[in-house]
């Protein structure tokens, strides 16, 4: 009896120790989570921690140029335009990146602290578990805990099984006469809490699954045409409303037709400028070719450009990417006109993508989330705000009075059913 | 299950040239014109993504006709349009059998060499035709002679009027500027001649101003209950035979002719006042009627001549264009068929196959007829013993135009490309007689022809319809009333019971009987739906030794019993319906439809067009000498409502007599003080303690709705508006047997009559009931999953994705408006078997006909489509109110009044229906609120579930005094507090007062 307990005491204060370990280890890096939020709401568009996306690896970073000092850091993050007119080091990045930094004027000081802070820790961690390349998958905690756990209950499982050959030996000794043990494998208490970890464990995966079903976060199936966002509304900066015009009247965006994308392909038949296009499988990508798939949709022959009929143009059967269930009202211009908000905020960054991909989870707590953050454009009194808000008068009230600071979403009904459910 | 996880690819494929005008998913309205049967209803086709899915009534300026408000069938014509069992091609017969006929050419080319070979003379049988354009193409036809014929003939009217000196026209009636109106059997609010209009200005005279409280009067005299009949203030009941001695009763009354004698005391006193009445009104009051017969129409015309109705509440100088058919005409048709004189018969819009009295008679002429081409949309009755058919357009898809009054013309324009192989039947005409040019060409040329250039065309298109100066009128000359008087008094009052043949506010005449949102549409009178049915007094029943006890009430199973007239038979159910005259039965027309015109029909109603009578001149709606013979075998009639009397029940209908209002103003304030007092009475007044539950706050919008019952006249326009507006399903006749039905708005109607004597009815109340949006609403609280909850805008929102369908909510709504999906009526569920089980039931053929791919297209992709197992109910068309909102945004401006409407809203033909945002004091609904506050009251107010829907109480203008306990109270308490607390409540207690915190405190 005595050892075993000894042995007991021992593992506990083992495990003890390395829950503390990894504790301590989050605790070191309070401001870490803030940064994370805001590197995965404003950066992770562009830039990845350990490798070159669209713009530079950020691990390291304070050990280039002048980034060491984040006061440099936020004048460049804050107006890169400006910024960079005066300092060749930007100036070499975008040669070699060839997109430009968007800025970001609402960041802080603070905010540049706790991204730093989040960059340093992500690349730490990285280089302790031997630094793979791609981002960890699932949350690291969430593995330990897992190893843990599935570590003590093996152990109390032999500690069992040893307490009871133990008591059988020591009845043995006393001359009690017992039945046999049970074999672990009958044991009705065993039988039962397998069931039961097992119902838990399996009723998580299944609903968490279930939950998932119909979300197709990061889809980015293979279009009829290799159709580059990044070519068009990045490099050459085309305005999204350019094709996508139909966000501005209408619930749908609506993909534009085959005789808007004419409007400058008459003109425009070949690929040559721009850089390299990949495919997601890494397979190079020759651009006129595409645009001769156009040609091929809308009947166009480039040799003689006058004989063009649009009315025998075919539609391009394009696979939609961003799907809401039926049960779903999806309003763009509320969004685009009315909420003001940019098309990458739910899409991403767009101009960055070659083939698009979903950014967004497109799930009801995504929605929800958002329209608990998103402050309503409330100021009708120094007239840049909606006027139609006017006759919110108690908001106004509070408003003048202090008792609220601004007025989001979710004040104005808009975590109620029927804002999208009808 | 694996299977099941995979996301299905969607593909989204644009226009590969866009239409310049055309946003996916913004709807645009064009005005266009619905005609059916001669009925004319300018209207807004709302266009979605290329498909017309709602209509609207179109309401313009300064404009006499196009006053907004639509009838139930003109708001469910938009599922014509999408009606599976229309004609798709144009058919050959060949061998009894019919063949597709590829192209148009072909087709002309049979046409016209079986023309040529068939010789005689060519016939074009239609319904009225309105059609300026098409009257003209018509006329240029060589050697085609025009005869119309309509299902419901108005041809006594005409020759009545011919023989009174107007000519054989028809006149436009005002009934907005009549304080007295006397109907002998005219159903103008439902189905006479233009129910829209009338009903538009009919409903002008019953508003009320509290300040001086007013409203026309009137009289009504029938022998069955009709829906006009129920919003009369007083009826009088008599048997069909005997509406000439009335008619003729009531001229003598007047001064103008020999009374005969009226057996009836009751009506005999009746005529009396309203012989005195009429007289006091002179030049403020009309006298219509329903009969078909010349001479009673001619005596009615002497009648408005006395009381000077000619120049004031009838005016000549606009006679209408339609109901135009002349019985003697088709009769001499028929004769001509019989005679083989005919060698070419080409039909369109008429169905006397199936709507002629005699029927067989007019089949058995057809046939002698050698060619024989019908333009029909669906293959009905006449059409399937035609050699030839070439479906015309359905209006939505058509060019065209309709001129219902001299100088009003309300166009039609397309507002689909057509679905099928169809093609306009002027077209044809216009090919067969020569000419190159198409209808839409013709039609185009012609008006701009007359409003001069293009621009005045495509402004009249916009605005739908084009109001000329009326013409110069007609007078009166009564020359012919001597003859009619004594025609009349020579006619044989009938004998045994006698049989009224009757239109549905919803079948009409049965054109559009394959409509399943119409056939299961209940009545405005007797709550039945899918069937007709023979309606019989209380007395007649008993005679017939029917028992009317619970067994009676309460199961669906309805005695059947035998008619017979002559050698014609007919075998129907029976429902008993108060205020029917003793010896008087009647029958909808319009049912008993041929299965080829849609599944729909099948088996559903008796066709008793055969039991109509031509009396030498005219069809007679009527028939005597009926025997009835009780078959003692019980058929099912699906009501959805089978109580007919609201037991005084206050708390749910308030209804008074005016003078009684004038007396008493107060009553109901009064009587609503004593009902909140009673509720507050344990919570110390505290009106928030007066609940468990947290009030909700309203910051921003609260929408609320006020319905006038003294408006509401029972039309139903409403219920099809919300089921085309809301995609409410539709369940079939079993399922509505089962009380399954689904409309979100349903018009609950009452019976006022004495206990002792149910025969004689005082009035009838119809409440349109639908989710009373309650602020302390009981299902909210029972939703074990938060599915139904409340929104900051006063809303009970429902969301069905969220509903695991345990009823609770239903269980606890005091008003009964929750409806569940009891099986997948829509097709909506994932699993297609669903809908083929018998866990639930078979269900009927309708749903599948709406379930159908086209018949789908009608859906409103605003609005979710529910699945099987789900609770819905009205939203306050919430689709509507938020795209309101949208606009009011994205325009950077507060939202205006009127600018968020809900469907029934909108469909209202007497704007019974007002609808906006409570909190804003200068709104249309916050005014009717102030304004009527004598009459205002909450349904059930006494629950405290403090609803958003106001009811403004019925008031029958008679001078019945009712005295009650409570006014018995109020005289007592002294006359001049009363009347200084009067004012105060006008000023400071409006009717949401009920929901303020303060209220309650003082």
């Amino acid at each position: 009896m005595i050892p075993c307990k000894l042995t007991g005491k021992r593992l506990t204060t083992l495990i003890l120790s390395l829950f503390v370990f990894t504790f301590i280890n989050n605790v070191s890096a309070a401001d870490i989570p803030a940064g994370k939020a805001l590197f995965m709401g404003k950066c992770a568009s562009c830039h990845q921690v350990l490798k070159p996306a669209t713009g530079p690896a950020l691990a390291g970073l304070e050990d280039r140029h002048t980034w060491a000092d984040h006061k440099e850091l936020l004048k460049w993050i804050n107006n890169p335009a400006a910024y960079l007119a005066k300092d060749t080091y930007t100036q070499g990045l975008l040669a070699q990146y060839k997109s430009m930094m968007t800025g970001f004027a609402d960041i802080t000081l603070t905010d540049v602290d706790n991204i730093v802070a989040y960059i340093n820790d992500a690349s730490v961690v990285k280089e302790k578990t031997g630094g793979p390349v791609d981002p960890p998958k699932t949350n690291n905690n969430a593995i330990i805990f897992g190893v843990i756990s599935l570590i003590l209950a093996i152990i109390a499982l032999i500690l069992m099984q040893v307490n009871s050959n133990l008591k059988k030996m020591s009845d043995d000794a006393e001359g009690i006469s017992r039945p046999e043990p049970v074999p672990f494998y009958k044991n009705k208490v065993y039988i039962t809490m397998f069931a039961l970890l097992f119902f838990a464990i399996a009723g998580y995966y299944l609903s968490s699954a279930a939950i998932g079903l119909g979300r197709q976060k990061d889809y980015e199936p293979v279009q009829p045409i290799y159709y580059s966002h990044k070519v068009h509304a990045g490099i050459n900066q085309i305005s999204c409303l350019y094709c996508h015009g139909n966000a501005w009247e209408s619930k749908h965006a609506a993909i534009p037709s085959v005789n808007v994308c004419m409007n400058c392909h008459k003109a425009i038949g070949e690929y040559t400028k721009g850089p390299t296009l990949y495919d997601k499988e890494g397979n190079e990508i020759n651009g006129t070719a595409e645009i001769a798939k156009l040609y091929k949709y809308a009947g166009f022959d480039p040799n003689k450009p006058n004989d063009w009929d649009p009315s025998k143009a075919k539609p391009i059967e394009w696979i939609k990417i961003h799907n809401l269930p039926d049960h779903v009202y999806f309003n763009h211009s509320q969004h685009i006109r009315a909420g003001k908000v940019q098309c990458q905020s739910c899409h991403g960054e767009i101009t960055a993508m070659d083939e698009v991909k979903q950014v967004a989870e497109l799930s009801m707590g995504w929605c929800i989330n958002c329209h608990r953050e998103t402050k309503v454009d409330f100021n009708y009194t120094d007239s840049t705000g909606n006027k139609f808000y006017s006759i919110y008068e108690k908001f106004h009230n509070d408003i003048k009075n202090h008792k609220m600071d601004s007025v989001r979403v979710e004040h104005i009904g808009g975590l109620e059913c029927q804002k999208c459910h009808y | 299950m694996a299977a099941s996880c995979k996301i299905p690819v969607k593909k989204a494929i644009p226009y590969a040239n866009k239409p310049e005008n055309l946003v996916p998913g913004v709807a645009k309205f064009y005005a266009t014109t619905y005609v059916q049967d001669g009925d004319v209803v300018p209207v807004l086709a709302k266009v979605r993504d290329g498909r017309p899915i709602k209509i609207e009534g179109n309401k313009l300026e300064n404009n006499s006709f196009a006053q907004g408000g639509t009838s139930a069938r003109a708001q469910a014509s938009v599922l014509d349009l999408y009606d599976m069992y229309r004609a798709k091609f144009p058919l050959h017969k060949v061998k009894d059998k019919f063949e597709e006929v590829p192209t148009f050419e072909q087709f002309d080319k049979l046409v016209g060499d079986a023309m040529k070979a068939a010789g005689g003379s060519v016939v074009l049988l239609t319904s009225t035709i309105v059609s300026p354009s098409t009257k003209e193409i018509i006329a240029k036809f060589p050697n085609l002679k025009h005869i119309q014929y309509d299902a419901v003939s108005y041809s006594g009217m005409i020759l009545a009027n011919e023989a009174s000196g107007f000519g054989r026209k028809i006149p436009s009636y005002n009934f907005s500027a009549a304080k007295v109106i006397v109907s002998l059997g005219a159903d103008f609010l439902g189905t006479w001649l233009s129910p829209v209009e009338f009903a538009k200005g009919y409903s002008k005279g019953r508003k009320i101003d509290e300040k001086n409280p007013s409203m026309s009067k009137h009289y009504h005299f029938e022998g069955h209950l009709s829906m006009t009949g129920s919003n009369a203030d007083e009826r009088f009941t008599h048997r069909p035979s005997e509406t000439g001695a009335v008619a003729v009763a009531l001229l003598a009354e007047l001064g103008g002719a020999t009374a005969p004698s009226i057996a009836d005391a009751k009506l005999a006193a009746g005529i009396k006042k309203v012989a005195a009445d009429l007289k006091a009104n002179t030049g403020a009051a009309m006298v219509v009627s329903g009969s078909n017969d010349k001479n009673i129409q001619i005596i009615v015309n002497a009648i408005n001549n006395v009381i000077g109705a000619y120049g004031t509440t009838i005016d000549w100088t606009r006679p209408v264009n339609y109901r135009q058919g002349i019985d003697s005409e088709f009769a001499q048709l028929v004769a001509d068929m019989e005679a083989g004189s005919i060698g070419t018969i080409m039909i369109h819009g008429a169905n006397p196959a199936y709507n002629h009295y005699d029927a067989d008679k007019f089949k058995a002429a057809l046939k002698k007829v050698k060619l024989r081409v019908s333009f029909s949309e669906k293959m009905d009755e006449t059409a399937e013993l035609c050699e030839y058919v070439i479906p015309n357009h359905h209006y939505l898809e058509s060019w065209g135009d309709a001129e219902p009054k001299a100088g009003i013309i309300s166009f039609q324009q397309p507002t689909i490309y057509p679905l099928f192989k169809t093609r306009p039947f002027q077209t044809s005409l216009l090919r067969w007689a020569g000419d190159t040019k198409d209808y839409e060409t013709y039609f185009k040329e012609y008006w701009i022809g007359k409003l001069g250039d293009e621009n005045a065309f495509n402004t009249a298109l916009q605005n739908g319809v084009i109001e000329n100066a009326a013409g110069g009128g007609a007078s009166y000359g009564g020359g012919a009333t001597a003859a009619a008087e004594s025609a009349i008094a020579a006619y044989k009052k009938g004998t045994g019971t006698e049989v009224v043949l009757y239109e549905k506010v919803s079948i009409g005449t049965g054109a559009q009987a394959g409509n399943p949102w119409l056939q299961e549409l209940p009545d405005s009178v007797t709550k039945a739906t899918w069937d007709n049915y023979a309606l019989l007094s209380m007395a007649k029943a008993k005679e017939l030794g029917i028992k009317l006890n619970t067994d009676y009430e309460y199961y669906p199973g309805k005695p059947v019993i035998k008619v017979t007239i002559g050698k014609k038979e007919i075998e129907i159910p029976i429902l008993v319906l108060p205020g029917m005259n003793a010896d008087t039965i009647a029958i909808a027309v319009g049912y008993g439809r041929n299965e080829s015109i849609g599944k729909t029909v099948a088996g559903v109603g008796v066709n008793v067009y055969p039991l109509a009578t031509f009396n030498g001149t005219t069809v007679d709606n009527f028939a005597t000498g009926a025997t009835l013979e009780n078959l003692h075998k019980k058929q099912k009639i699906a009501q959805t409502q089978i109580h007919n009397s609201y037991e005084d029940r206050k708390e749910v209908v308030r209804e008074t007599t005016l003078a009684t209002f004038k007396k008493h103003p107060n009553v109901i304030p009064e009587w609503r003080d004593e009902l909140r007092d009673a509720f507050y009475q344990n919570a110390n007044k505290d009106f928030r303690q007066a609940t468990l539950y947290p009030q909700h706050d309203q910051p921003g919008i609260k929408w609320g709705m006020s319905i006038d019952m003294n408006s509401c006249n029972g039309c139903n326009a409403c219920v099809i508006a919300c089921h085309a507006e809301n995609n409410v399903p539709v369940v079939g006749k079993s399922e509505v047997l089962r009380y399954h039905d689904m409309h979100w708005l349903r018009i609950d109607r009452y019976f006022i009559s004495d206990h002792e004597n149910p025969d004689e009815l005082k009035g009838v109340v119809f409440q349109p009931m639908m989710c009373q949006h309650c602020d302390n609403a009981p299902c909210e609280n029972v939703c074990p999953v938060a599915a139904t909850n409340h929104s900051s805008e006063g809303i009970n929102q429902m969301a069905y994705n969220r509903c695991i369908g345990t009823r609770y909510c239903a269980n606890n709504c005091p008003f009964k408006v929750r409806r569940f999906n009891w099986a997948d009526y829509t097709g909506a569920d994932s699993f297609p078997n669903n809908q083929d089980q018998q866990l639930v039931g078979k269900l009927d053929p309708a749903i599948f006909q709406m379930n159908d791919d086209l018949t789908r297209m009608v859906l409103n992709p605003d609005v979710t489509v529910r699945s099987r197992g789900v609770m819905e109910k009205c939203s306050f068309c919430v689709q509507k109110l938020q795209a309101a909102k949208l606009d009011a945004k994205k325009e950077n401006r507060i939202l205006n009044d009127g600018d968020a409407q809900t469907a029934c809203q909108t469909a209202c033909p007497t704007d019974a229906i007002v609808f906006g945002n409570a909190n804003d004091k200068n709104s249309a609904i916050s005014k009717v609120r102030v304004d009527n506050h004598q009459r205002g009251f909450y349904v059930l107010e006494q629950l405290h579930v403090l609803p958003n829907v106001t009811y403004l109480a019925k008031v029958r203008n008679t001078d019945e005094l009712i005295e009650t306990e409570q006014h018995e109270e109020a005289d007592h308490s002294a006359a001049a507090e009363h009347d200084a607390s009067n004012g105060e409540h006008k000023a400071d207690s409006t009717l949401p007062s009920a929901v303020k915190p303060e209220e309650a405190q003082h």
